[in-house]
């Protein structure tokens, strides 16, 4: 389809004010990582002794990393449960995925005091350590996606063999990337439960493995929608609305299951005190709960929210919200330490890295076949 | 906050066993016999008189920086960095004061050890806790879970090392004692086999004194090579209220069920694939997902 390539070649490239701030913003945010690689990690960051772990542990890793589920979700949607109609989005979602993944391990380049020395995961072995386990699944997994991405490429560049070996193994790889999905998810709750005196009980839980797992393939399916929403306002791309619609239709069901074993684990345990003696915590769990969980299951749950596109937004931007909620107040805000605001220099690598995912979407967009039918409305648009 | 969360712990704990994947519960005999030989210290807060020979001893040995003021003079540490492995403060109240010494605790089951991810900290079978600085790369994961918030990093560096105290483990494969107990010149601070220690701090407790009926680091998370008696409550002394629970035993149930997840998730994808894809085969319109009516899009398999 070497008309298909033409067409996508001309795709303009969306340079408004929004745009150029993005690429300012990503720059700067390049430039301070390089700042902190050759001062270190106490001349950048507000860290401590007492506070080891920051905004980029809390909010880069663990929220990114939740947020990149709809890659394993949609893929296993549209090829183990053969649910073809979803297929227009998966490109695009296992696309979010890569990039996401990426920006994490990046992520972790600058928080890792070693960052040079990241490849002793792979020779030095601790298999009792869950972040052993995260860090050889998202190795592994960032090498899934990128398989599972590559046909985008070879079907742009016109390769014929390697799209055919790639469309053999198809199923292998997406069955790979659900089992180490399912590992990496819940082993980043794992991580926490190590620490039950130091996490407020109200936050902390045996059961954060399920919890973190629950609540990613939601906020997963959620980040779909907020794609399609960027994709169309930025590309003219039709909001997929009616088949968005259907696959948002399983987030209640999620978010419903996650809510009730958490409010049956607060009342077995007798946690619930903690939430009638008040004060931060209790406001910032019915923040969460409400916010984060139910707002979402009552937008999902309304075929009319569901499927306004203004509803069905507001809908995914509230259930992404509340896991990055839920990973900050477990992983930060609730986490016994020294007091701590992060500093212009952790923001701005924060800020600077989405950033960098923006462009790396916007670039797969421009150039890449990234939604499998252009439509003519599409199209013209152009 | 009228409740501690220590005591909640146990609530906790004994409610989600039904729940949960419940912690292994350590056997008591196993580890009392498995512990009592390690290496121990006990520290007696009523002897000590806060000379600070062992701050001293320690960072000589150690080969740690002093302090020093803006003027070279040197100055007291403030608390545990990554140039002071064992400092020696004190608390004081209106009716009371006490001297407590702070160090790596060296823990039976040390959570750094179980989750540092490339295996930079070892519980040696003697007793100490060491770091093999060649490994680390740095994520401070250590730092995190330990429930005493032992290990420190070198922040003002840019590839910065965790510090903390190694019980001199170098010295006692000499079978030489640790600098800072052998320092001490009033026997606050004593050296030998966790029983040995246990069973003076007992004796003590029995004794003369006021001390409290506690010995500080027999169960806490789930037992430490330091032990402590004092004639104050341990957390006016600044130690955390600090549940018995093994802190590995919580996480390795998990890491042992990550096969069965790998099994589960590989077998329930293939039957789900090959379910679904079966229709195909019969004509019967799998292809254009219509089929897909009677299954609500759930990206939920397990």
């Amino acid at each position: 389809m070497a008309v298909r390539l033409g067409e996508i070649r001309l795709r303009r490239y969306p340079l408004g004010p929004g745009m150029i701030l993005v690429w300012v913003l990503a720059a700067l945010g390049m430039g301070v990582a390089v700042y902190r690689w050759i001062y270190g990690l106490g001349a950048t960051t507000n860290l401590s002794d007492g506070r080891p772990w920051g905004l980029w542990i809390s909010f880069d890793m663990m929220s990114g990393i939740g947020l990149a589920a709809g890659a394993f979700t949609v893929a296993a949607v549209v090829y183990i449960f053969n649910l073809k109609k979803f297929y227009p989005i998966v490109r695009a979602t296992i696309l979010t995925g890569f990039i996401s993944y990426t920006l994490a391990a990046l992520t972790l380049m600058v928080d890792l005091s070693q960052p040079q020395r990241i490849w002793h995961l792979i020779i030095y072995w601790n298999i009792h350590s869950p972040l052993f386990e995260i860090g050889w699944c998202v190795m592994l997994y960032l090498t899934v996606l990128a398989l599972e991405f590559s046909p985008v490429l070879f079907d742009a560049l016109n390769w014929k063999v390697p799209l055919k070996i790639i469309r053999a193994i198809t199923i292998p790889l997406i069955i790979a990337g659900v089992t180490l999905s399912t590992m990496h998810q819940s082993t980043l709750g794992t991580m926490l439960t190590i620490l039950p005196d130091k996490i407020h009980p109200l936050f902390y839980s045996r059961l954060f493995p399920l919890y973190f797992y629950l609540t990613a393939i939601a906020a997963g399916l959620a980040m779909t929608v907020f794609e399609s929403f960027h994709s169309s306002r930025t590309y003219g791309y039709p909001f997929e609305i009616k088949m968005l619609s259907k696959l948002v239709k399983g987030i209640p069901w999620v978010l419903g299951i996650y809510f009730v074993i958490r409010l049956a684990e607060l009342f077995i345990t007798g946690k619930y005190l903690y939430l009638l003696q008040g004060g931060a915590p209790a406001v910032m769990f019915i923040i969460e709960m409400v916010g984060g969980v139910l707002v979402p299951i009552l937008y999902f749950s309304d075929p009319n929210t569901r499927n306004d596109v203004h509803g069905i937004t507001w809908g995914a931007f509230f259930t992404m919200g509340g896991l990055i909620l839920n990973r900050v107040n477990a992983a930060l805000i609730f986490m016994d330490g020294s007091f701590y605001l992060p500093s212009w220099q952790e923001l701005a690598v924060t800020v600077g890295l989405t950033c960098l995912g923006l462009i790396m979407f916007d670039a797969a967009v421009r150039f890449l076949p990234m939604f499998p039918e252009p439509t003519p409305k599409a199209v013209k648009r152009l | 906050m009228p409740i501690s969360r220590r005591d909640f712990l146990k609530v906790t704990g004994a409610g989600l066993g039904a729940l949960a994947l419940p912690a292994a519960p350590v056997s008591a005999s196993t580890t009392e016999i498995a512990t009592d030989a390690t290496a121990s210290m006990l520290y007696d807060s009523t002897i000590c008189v806060g000379c600070r020979a062992c701050q001293v001893a320690c960072k000589r040995r150690a080969g740690l920086p002093p302090d020093v003021d803006p003027s070279g003079l040197y100055e007291m540490p403030h608390d545990l960095d990554s140039k002071t492995w064992t400092i020696i403060k004190l608390y004081k109240d209106q009716n009371s004061d006490s001297f407590v010494k702070n160090q790596c605790m060296h823990c039976i089951h040390p959570a750094c050890v179980s989750v540092c991810p490339v295996g930079a900290l070892e519980k040696l079978e003697s007793g100490p806790v060491i770091y093999h600085r060649e490994r680390c790369i740095g994520c401070r994961y250590c730092m995190a879970a330990c429930p005493f918030s032992v290990p420190k990093t070198e922040w003002e560096k840019p590839l910065p090392f965790i510090q903390k105290c190694d019980f001199c483990a170098d010295l006692q494969a000499n079978g030489e004692q640790p600098k800072c107990s052998e320092a001490c010149p009033t026997g606050a601070l004593i050296y030998g086999t966790r029983k040995a220690m246990l069973d003076i701090a007992r004796g003590r407790l029995v004794g003369e004194g006021n001390y409290v009926q506690h010995i500080y680091g027999e169960t806490e998370a789930g037992g430490t090579s330091m032990v402590y008696i004092s004639d104050l409550d341990f957390t006016k002394l600044g130690f955390p209220e600090q549940s018995d629970v093994s802190l590995p035993d919580i996480t390795w149930p998990y890491m042992q069920g990550t096969l069965g997840v790998i099994g589960v998730m590989v077998t329930l994808s293939t039957a789900i694939y090959l379910r679904t894809h079966r229709k195909d085969k019969n004509g019967n319109n799998g292809n254009n997902g219509s089929n897909g009516n009677n299954q609500p899009p759930k990206g939920k398999e397990a």
